[in-house]
C-alpha cells in the first residue's frame, strides 16, 4: 500500500543519495581537465615539476573518483529498487540515455582512469597524455546522457503516451537529445564541476604558499587553478540556468517560485532582491525590487512577459479539470480496449492526463474528485516559494563570492605578486566548501523545483514510487546514510592526510614531508 | 524501421544475455580474485600483488555491471521495475556489497597499517564473494517463480520477502555461480602471477571447478525431477503492443526442458560448460594460461546460456499469478527505443572491447613482489 509516508520515505532515500554521490561528481568533472592541462605542459615544455603536478592532484582525484563511483552504482539502480512504477512509465525514453551513458561514456572513463594511475611507464608521454584527455572527455559524455535524462524529466519532450502499454513512449529521439532544458543543464552543470575543481586546487596550493612549503609547485598549481576557475565561474554565470527557464512550463514555474512573482507583472518584471514570501496569503510580506531586472533575466527581452504564480495555477486549475476526462477515459479504456466512446473521449483530453493523475493523491475515483481535491492538487503544482527563493539566492551569491576570489586571483596571478597576498590566500582557503555548497544548494532548486512531479505535467511523484513497506524504507534509508558517513569519513580523512602531506607523498624525494618506506 | 518488433525483442534477448555473460567474465573475474584475495595471499605483499592483478581494469569491468543494469532499464522497463523493487534487500545487499570495492582498491594501500589494510582486505572480500551468491540466488528463484502481480494500471506488488528467497534450489544455485566466479577468478590468477602465488590459485581452480560442475548437475536435476516450468497457453502475438495482463500460463512438470526437446542443439551449451571446465584446468597447469582464461570464459557462456534458454520466452515468471509473468515478448520497450539501442550497441560495443583489449595489453604480464615494492606508492 502506497501512503504518503512512503512516498516521503523514497524521497529522502532519492535525495539523500543523490546529494551524497554529487559531493563527488562535481569534482571529478572539474578536476580531471585540470589534470589535462598540467600533462598537457608537461609534454609540451617537459618539464618534471608538471609531471609531479599531474601526478599529486591525481592521487588527490582518485581518492575522490572511489566514492564518486561507490555512490554512483546506487543511482543507476535505485529507480528501479524504489521509483518501480516510475521505472515501468518512463523506461522506454529514461533508460535509453542511461544505458548510452554506460556504452559511450563511462566505460571510457573507467577504462582510462586505470591507465591514468598505473601505465605512466608503460606509454609514451603523448600516449599517456591521449589516456588522460580520454578520460576527461568520457567523464564529460558521462555528465551529458545524465542531464539528457534529467532535462527530460523537466521537459519531457518528443515521447506519447499509449494506453495498450499504459506508458509513455519515445516519438523522437533527437528531440530527447537535443532537447533545450538539457543542453542548458549539461553546460551549467559541468561548468559548476570545472568551478569546484579550481577552487580545490586553488584552496590547496594557496595553503602551501601561507605554510611556505613546495612554493614553486603551488604557485604554478594556483595560476592554472586561476585562470581555469576563472573562466569556468563566468561560464556558470552567463550560461547559467537561467537562459533556460522560459523554455516549458516546468521552469516558468520553477521561475515564479525562485522569484516569489505571485502576479504577471507587465515586461520587463522587476527583480525581488530580497524577500519575505506569504504562502497563505499568496503575497511577499516585504520585498526589495529592482525594476526591470526579472524580465531581462528570464526572458532575454524588454517586452515578453513572466507568468507570476496566481495565473500558473489558475491554468493549471483547468488542465486537472480536463485531467479528469482523461482519467476517466483511460481507466475504462484498460478495462475495454474497444470501448469507442472512452477512446475519443481520452484522445480528446491526453494532454492533461498527468494533471489529473495529481488528484491520486486525494482520491483513489478521480472521476468523484471535489472542488475542494481540485484545490488543494492546484495548490500542490506550484513548489514552496521561501525555500527555492532563498535557496536560488544563496547559490547565486555563491556565486558571485567565487567569481569576485577568481578575478583577483587571476589578477594577481597575471602580474606574479598573488604569492605576497595572504589576505588573496587566506580567502581562497576559507572558500574550499563553497563550490559544493553551491552545487547542493543547486541541486535543490532544480529537483525540489520539479515538485509535484517526477516528469513534469506527464507523473506526479506520488506516483511514481515502489510498492514497498515503511519498514524497508526506513531499514534502506539508514543504511544508505550509514555507509556513506562512514565512507564519506574515511574518505576526509584521506584527503586531508595527502593534502596536508602535499606532493611528497609521491615519493620522490623533490619536495618536503617525503614519504618513507 | 530497419527490423520488425518480433526480430527486435529475439535480439534484445540475446544482447541482455550477451551482457550478462560480458558482466560475468569481465567483471567476474574481478570478484573472484576479491573473494579468494584473504585465502591466497597469506601477507601483505602477496596480497597486494594480487589486487594489482585486477588494479588497474576493475573499474572498467565494473562498468559492465552498470551498463547492464542500463540495458534492462531501456529494454525491458517492466523487468527493471518489478525485479529490482521486488528483490529490494537482494538488491540493496548486491549494492551495498560493492561499495566496498571502489574504496577497498584505491584506500586500501594508501595507508602503512596492517589493521587498516586486513580490514579492507575483508571488504574487498566482501565486495566480491556476495554479488555473485545473490545473483546465483536470484536465478534460481526465475526458476521457482516469483510472487509478484499487476493491478490494471500495471502497478506492481510484491508479496515475498528477502528470507523466502533463500530456498534450498535457489541456493544451489547461489553455489554454482559462486563457484564459477571463485573458479573464474583462480584461473585469472593463474595467468597473472608466479611461483608461490600461482600454484596456490591454481589448486583453487581445481577445487572450485569441481564444485562448479558438481553443483552445476544437481541443479539440472533437481529442476528436471522437482520443479515445474512455466507454458504460455494462450495464442502468441509475438508482435503486438507488449502487455504482460493478455496471455494466458500455466504451470507443467518438465516444462524448463521444453526448449532442449524443441531445439536439441540447445543441449550444446551445458555440454560446453562441462567440457569447458576441465579443459581450462588442464590449460593452465600447462602454463597455457591466457587459453585457460578463455576456456573458463566459455564455461561461463555455457552456464549462463544453458539457464537462458531453458527460461526462454520467460524472463521473471510470477508464481501468484502465472499470467502476469514477464517474458521476452510483452515486456520490451517500444520498437523505436529498441532500435535506437541497437545501433547504440553495435556502434560502441566493438569500441569498448577495442579499448578494454588495449589496456590489457598495456598493462599485461605477471605481476610480481618486486613490482609491488618499487612501485609502492603508486600501486594499490
Amino acid at each position: 500500500m502506497v501512503t504518503e509516508q512512503v512516498v516521503d520515505l523514497s524521497r529522502l532515500q532519492f535525495a539523500a543519495t543523490a546529494l551524497y554521490h554529487f559531493l563527488f561528481v562535481p569534482l571529478t568533472i572539474g578536476m580531471v581537465w585540470l589534470l589535462v592541462i598540467m600533462e598537457s605542459v608537461y609534454v609540451m615544455t617537459g618539464k618534471q615539476l608538471y609531471k609531479d603536478m599531474t601526478r599529486f592532484w591525481g592521487k588527490l582525484f582518485g581518492i575522490n573518483f572511489a566514492l564518486g563511483v561507490t555512490t554512483g552504482i546506487t543511482m543507476e539502480f535505485q529507480f528501479g529498487t524504489n521509483w518501480a512504477y516510475y521505472s515501468h512509465y518512463v523506461g522506454d525514453i529514461f533508460g535509453a540515455p542511461l544505458a548510452i551513458e554506460g556504452l559511450m561514456a563511462f566505460f571510457l572513463e573507467s577504462t582510462m582512469i586505470g591507465l591514468f594511475f598505473f601505465a605512466w611507464d608503460r606509454l609514451s608521454r603523448k600516449q599517456h597524455l591521449l589516456v588522460t584527455i580520454l578520460m576527461a572527455v568520457g567523464t564529460n559524455l558521462s555528465a551529458l546522457w545524465i542531464l539528457i535524462a534529467n532535462g527530460w524529466m523537466q521537459n519531457p519532450v518528443g515521447a506519447e503516451f499509449s494506453y495498450v502499454t499504459m506508458r509513455m513512449e519515445m516519438t523522437d529521439f533527437w528531440a530527447l537529445l537535443f532537447n533545450p532544458d538539457a543542453q542548458a543543464k549539461f553546460v551549467h552543470t559541468v561548468s559548476a564541476g570545472y568551478v569546484t575543481g579550481a577552487m580545490f586546487v586553488l584552496s590547496i596550493s594557496s595553503w602551501y604558499l601561507l605554510k611556505g612549503r613546495d612554493v614553486e609547485f603551488a604557485k604554478r598549481s594556483f595560476g592554472i587553478a586561476a585562470a581555469f576557475g576563472f573562466a569556468s565561474v563566468c561560464s556558470v554565470i552567463v550560461l547559467g540556468d537561467e537562459s533556460g527557464y522560459t523554455v516549458g512550463e516546468a521552469q516558468q514555474t520553477k521561475l515564479a517560485a525562485i522569484e516569489a512573482m505571485w502576479e504577471t507583472e507587465p515586461a520587463p518584471a522587476a527583480f525581488n532582491l530580497v524577500a519575505i514570501p506569504n504562502e497563505a496569503e499568496m503575497k511577499n510580506d516585504f520585498a526589495i525590487e529592482i525594476p526591470w531586472v526579472m524580465g531581462i533575466i528570464g526572458t532575454r527581452s524588454l517586452s515578453k512577459e513572466i507568468p507570476g504564480i496566481k495565473e500558473i495555477k489558475a491554468r493549471n486549475r483547468e488542465r486537472i479539470v480536463a485531467g479528469i476526462g482523461a482519467v476517466t477515459a483511460l481507466e475504462a479504456l484498460r478495462r475495454n480496449p474497444d470501448d469507442a466512446r472512452a477512446r475519443e473521449a481520452f484522445e480528446r483530453h491526453k494532454a492533461d492526463l498527468g494533471f489529473g493523475l495529481l488528484l491520486k493523491k486525494y482520491t483513489a475515483n478521480v472521476s468523484q474528485a471535489t472542488p475542494a481535491m481540485i484545490d488543494r492538487a492546484m495548490n500542490d503544482t506550484v513548489p514552496r516559494v521561501t525555500p527555492m527563493f532563498w535557496s536560488f539566492r544563496l547559490m547565486v551569491a555563491f556565486g558571485f563570492g567565487m567569481l569576485a576570489l577568481f578575478s583577483l586571483a587571476l589578477w594577481y596571478s597575471v602580474k606574479g605578486t598573488f604569492a605576497d597576498k595572504p589576505w588573496l590566500l587566506r580567502w581562497a582557503v576559507y572558500f574550499l566548501p563553497v563550490p559544493w555548497l553551491a552545487c547542493e544548494v543547486g541541486w535543490f532548486v532544480a529537483e525540489y523545483g520539479r515538485q509535484p512531479w517526477t516528469i513534469y505535467g506527464v507523473l506526479p511523484t506520488h506516483l511514481s514510487v515502489s510498492t514497498l513497506s515503511v519498514e524497508s524504507l526506513y531499514g534502506s534509508l539508514a543504511g544508505f546514510v550509514g555507509f556513506y558517513t562512514v565512507l564519506l569519513v574515511v574518505e576526509m580523512y584521506l584527503m586531508t592526510r595527502f593534502a596536508k602531506q602535499g606532493p611528497g607523498s609521491l615519493g620522490t624525494g623533490r619536495y618536503a614531508n617525503e614519504a618513507h618506506a | 524501421m530497419l527490423l520488425d518488433y518480433t526480430t527486435l525483442k529475439l535480439i534484445w534477448w540475446l544482447l541482455v544475455g550477451v551482457l550478462l555473460v560480458g558482466f560475468a567474465i569481465m567483471d567476474g573475474h574481478d570478484m573472484g580474485v576479491g573473494t579468494l584475495l584473504p585465502f591466497i595471499g597469506r601477507d601483505d605483499v602477496e596480497r597486494r600483488v594480487i589486487i594489482n592483478t585486477v588494479g588497474p581494469h576493475w573499474d572498467g569491468n565494473q562498468v559492465w555491471f552498470i551498463t547492464g543494469g542500463g540495458a534492462i532499464f531501456a529494454a525491458w522497463p517492466l523487468v527493471y521495475a518489478t525485479a529490482f523493487s521486488g528483490f529490494y534487500w537482494a538488491m540493496l545487499a548486491v549494492l551495498w556489497a560493492l561499495f566496498f570495492r571502489p574504496v577497498g582498491f584505491d584506500y586500501r594501500s594508501k595507508i602503512d597499517n596492517p589493521i587498516w589494510r586486513r580490514t579492507w582486505d575483508w571488504g574487498l572480500f566482501v565486495g566480491g564473494a556476495v554479488p555473485p551468491l545473490i545473483f546465483g540466488v536470484a536465478f534460481g528463484n526465475l526458476f521457482l517463480g516469483v510472487p509478484f502481480s499487476f493491478d490494471t494500471q500495471l502497478v506492481s506488488t510484491y508479496s515475498g520477502s528477502f528470507w523466502e528467497l533463500l530456498s534450498p534450489f535457489a541456493l544451489l544455485c547461489g553455489v554454482v555461480s559462486s563457484a564459477m566466479i571463485s573458479f573464474h577468478g583462480a584461473i585469472y590468477l593463474a595467468h597473472r602471477t608466479q611461483g608461490e602465488l600461482q600454484w596456490r590459485a591454481l589448486r583453487a581452480a581445481g577445487f572450485f571447478g569441481g564444485l562448479m560442475l558438481l553443483a552445476f548437475a544437481a541443479a539440472g536435476v533437481w529442476l528436471w525431477m522437482g520443479i515445474p516450468g512455466y507454458v504460455i497457453r494462450s495464442a502468441l502475438d509475438t508482435a503486438a503492443q507488449p502487455n504482460p495482463l493478455a496471455k494466458t500460463v500455466v504451470r507443467e512438470a518438465g516444462a524448463w526442458f521444453a526448449n532442449y526437446r524443441h531445439y536439441p542443439l540447445t543441449s550444446a551449451l551445458p555440454a560446453v560448460a562441462f567440457v569447458a571446465v576441465p579443459a581450462a584446468q588442464a590449460l593452465a597447469r600447462s602454463g597455457r594460461t591466457m587459453a585457460a582464461f578463455w576456456a573458463s570464459a566459455l564455461a561461463i557462456v555455457g552456464v549462463i546460456g544453458t539457464a537462458g534458454a531453458a527460461l526462454f520466452p520467460f524472463i521473471l515468471p510470477s508464481s501468484i499469478d502465472p499470467n502476469a509473468s514477464l517474458t521476452v515478448w510483452d515486456s520490451v520497450s517500444s520498437q523505436l527505443t529498441l532500435t535506437i539501442m541497437l545501433v547504440a550497441t553495435l556502434l560502441f560495443m566493438p569500441i569498448i572491447i577495442t579499448y578494454t583489449a588495449w589496456a590489457y595489453r598495456v598493462m599485461g604480464g605477471k605481476v610480481t613482489a618486486a613490482y609491488v615494492r618499487e612501485n609502492s606508492h603508486s600501486a594499490y
